[in-house]
């Protein structure tokens, strides 16, 4: 681990102590904090349009809902006590003694999470939105979330991480465990606005059985003063598929060391790993690695960065062939916008900075998520802000 | 509508334009022969104002400014367009959304627009991704189709371009140059005339484009300078003479 990673203090934040009540009404939740849910893609006003809705406030699971749609969307301690503690699901696909924060997490108090599990057979038509929000100064918030795709079934989660406007200093520890059964498919779209000090410590390990596809897909675009993440996915089952599209930017002040590895386990298993990284003083250390393990297996692993400002963009793409006949490959750029793309947009008529934007809009490529509109909208708004604020 | 004085470029060290002196009235068209390294594209270069172009002397005057130091996209929106010959790919710029940015305020059909060059099933590919030489050609003509220019630049039009792709870009250029060859319920006088007053300049290495475009005019560039000022000439038998005779023709000129 490079030495610039911010270290995280446990006993600087406070892990008991902010409850807030159940939000019985949804409406209860004001303007301005919708505004800020919206932005990572949780829209409180639209909960008809979601198979299921979570909301996390700090130490407290605040709402919890679901429509009935094929799939069940519980708080983690509600789950524990309904299902005996979940022994087939709970710290299993990820080890309390993987590092320091398992460690931490599985000794503080379990604040909350969700459980959010399928029926089988069921193609979920909405997505089922969850939010892990920190509205306290110093807080330390403790989530454990387990997803359960059950056979051939199918649902989207998109999953809000966000503090409140003011909170500067917090710290997320949120263990996530995944687990799609034969057949089943996760599309998994996680965005994250946090507070320009707030430590970020997940930790994610999924398990994929027979041709079943994870789809995740992450976008960070503010400043936070570091996120440490790196999900590991296991494709145990043939023909099992795992796909990671990241977009991440770091402003000056951001240290971002995240990326994804994905184990290929089976034959005809095929990972995908692409990320798109811009800085504009921040840090970001953009990892990727595919080992294969079994044969036919294809992995591709595609890494692009623009330096605009003075931060740092270090790719560290790893492949690991661990059989004869495996196929993995890898791509990684690390530069500046073309002067010739800008000269062409402007000989068109846009002046430097719309032509600038435009390429980095272009370069940051959310289309290919294939996320619901709203979203897509609102991720656009914050680019083009970016670019108004001088960010780019 | 342009009038280039004493015009001299240099890239890096090297002197590439040795002053050039060259005049395009509104609605002519102007064809520039010369050799491979001669300075056209650089000549096209800089009326674009593109960096690394760099004029040491002279000036050029668009449509009454003078816009030797002018920014590129100022030239643009004052009229300026060009057609590239190897333009750069963007990912994620689809090419629908290159072309509506190049109409601005204008309300066009892009669509619509992208049908009568064949290109509307391009419209959702990332700009410039894996076209091939026609498609390339295809593409710029229907942004500048968007963009309406008062004065085109050519960097060879028919260059990567195949025989059943030459006809329907030629028709194309000469439409942007000359308003639509046929009459058409769609389009007013008024509209017509104004298309009129296009011009264009264009550079040709095998004159192929001749064929489409009604040519008023033609000048050899060779070695950095403008040689066979042609006022009687027509393009057509400049063509000729070098297909005939090479550019050796040239050299004893300047000599």
């Amino acid at each position: 681990m490079s030495q610039l990673t911010p270290q995280v203090d446990l006993e600087a934040y406070s892990f008991e102590g902010q409850e807030s009540e159940e939000l019985k009404d949804i409406d209860q939740v004001s303007d301005e904090r919708k505004a800020e849910l919206r932005m990572v893609g949780v829209d409180l006003d639209a909960t008809r349009s979601r198979a299921g809705t979570f909301l996390q406030f700090d130490h407290s699971t605040v709402h919890c809902q679901s429509t009935g749609q094929g799939v069940e969307v519980l708080g983690i301690v509600q789950a524990l006590k309904k299902y005996d503690g979940l022994p087939e699901y709970f710290w299993k696909a990820l080890d309390k003694n993987h590092d320091e924060f398992t460690r931490a997490a599985s000794q503080q108090d379990l604040h909350g999470g969700y459980f959010i599990r399928t029926q089988k057979g069921v193609k979920v038509p909405d997505p089922v939105q969850t939010c892990l929000f920190i509205k306290g100064e110093k807080v330390g918030q403790n989530v454990h979330n387990i997803v359960v795709v059950e056979e051939d079934s199918e649902v989207h989660i998109i999953t809000g991480c966000a503090t409140s406007h003011g909170v500067m200093s917090a710290l997320h520890l949120g263990i996530s465990e995944f687990y799609i059964k034969k057949g089943g498919k996760l599309t998994f779209t996680m965005v994250h606005n946090w507070g320009e000090e707030v430590m970020v410590r997940p930790r994610t390990v999924g398990i994929v059985e027979e041709k079943g596809v994870l789809q995740n897909n992450y976008v960070i675009l503010k400043k936070v003063k570091s996120v440490e993440s790196y999900p590991t996915i296991y494709l145990n089952g043939p023909g099992a598929i795992a796909r990671f599209n990241s977009v991440i930017v770091t402003p000056t002040g951001s240290y971002i060391d995240s990326g994804n590895r994905i184990v290929l386990n089976a034959p005809n298993t095929r990972g995908e790993i692409i990320s798109r990284a811009i800085t504009t003083g921040g840090t970001n250390i953009a990892r990727g690695e595919i080992i294969a393990n079994a044969v036919p297996a294809r992995g591709h692993l595609e890494c692009k960065g623009l330096i605009l400002g003075d931060g740092i963009i270090q790719a560290i793409p790893e492949l690991q062939g661990r059989v004869a006949g495996v196929e993995l490959s890898h791509e990684a750029a690390v530069g500046k916008i073309a002067q010739e793309e800008i000269e062409y947009l402007m000989a068109r008529g846009l002046d430097e900075d719309e032509a600038t934007s435009t390429i980095v809009r272009g370069f940051l490529n959310v289309d290919i998520m294939g996320l619901p509109k709203e979203l897509q909208a609102s991720i656009d708004q914050t680019i083009a802000d970016l670019d108004a604020s001088g960010g780019m | 509508m342009l009038q280039i004085e004493n015009l001299q470029v240099r890239i890096g060290d090297k002197e590439v334009l040795k002053g050039i002196n060259m005049h395009i009235e509104e609605g002519e068209t102007f064809i520039l022969f010369g050799p491979n390294g001669s300075g056209k594209t650089t000549l096209l270069m800089t009326l674009m104002g593109f960096a690394g172009y760099e004029v040491t002397a002279g000036k050029i005057i668009f449509k009454g400014v003078d816009i030797t130091s002018l920014p590129t996209y100022e030239r643009a929106r004052l009229g300026l367009g060009m057609s590239f010959q190897r333009p750069p790919t963007i990912h994620g710029l689809k090419t629908k959304h290159l072309v509506s940015m190049c109409a601005r305020n204008r309300n066009i059909d892009v669509y619509a627009m992208a049908q009568s060059v064949n290109f509307d099933k391009f419209l959702d590919r990332d700009i410039n991704a894996g076209f091939s030489g026609g498609e390339i050609k295809r593409s710029e003509l229907l942004q500048l189709m968007a963009q309406n220019p008062d004065l085109i630049l050519f960097d060879e039009p028919e260059s990567g371009v195949d025989l059943e792709n030459m006809a329907l870009i030629g028709k194309t250029v000469r439409t942007l140059l000359d308003g639509a060859c046929d009459p058409s319920p769609e389009t007013c006088m008024r509209d017509l005339r104004r298309r009129h007053t296009t011009s264009g300049l264009i550079i040709t290495h095998t004159g192929y484009i001749l064929d489409y475009v009604n040519a008023d005019r033609g000048q050899v560039m060779y070695n950095g300078v403008l040689c066979c000022d042609t006022r009687p000439t027509r393009p057509r038998d400049i063509l000729d003479h070098i297909t005939k005779f090479g550019y050796k023709e040239c050299i004893r000129c300047l000599n």
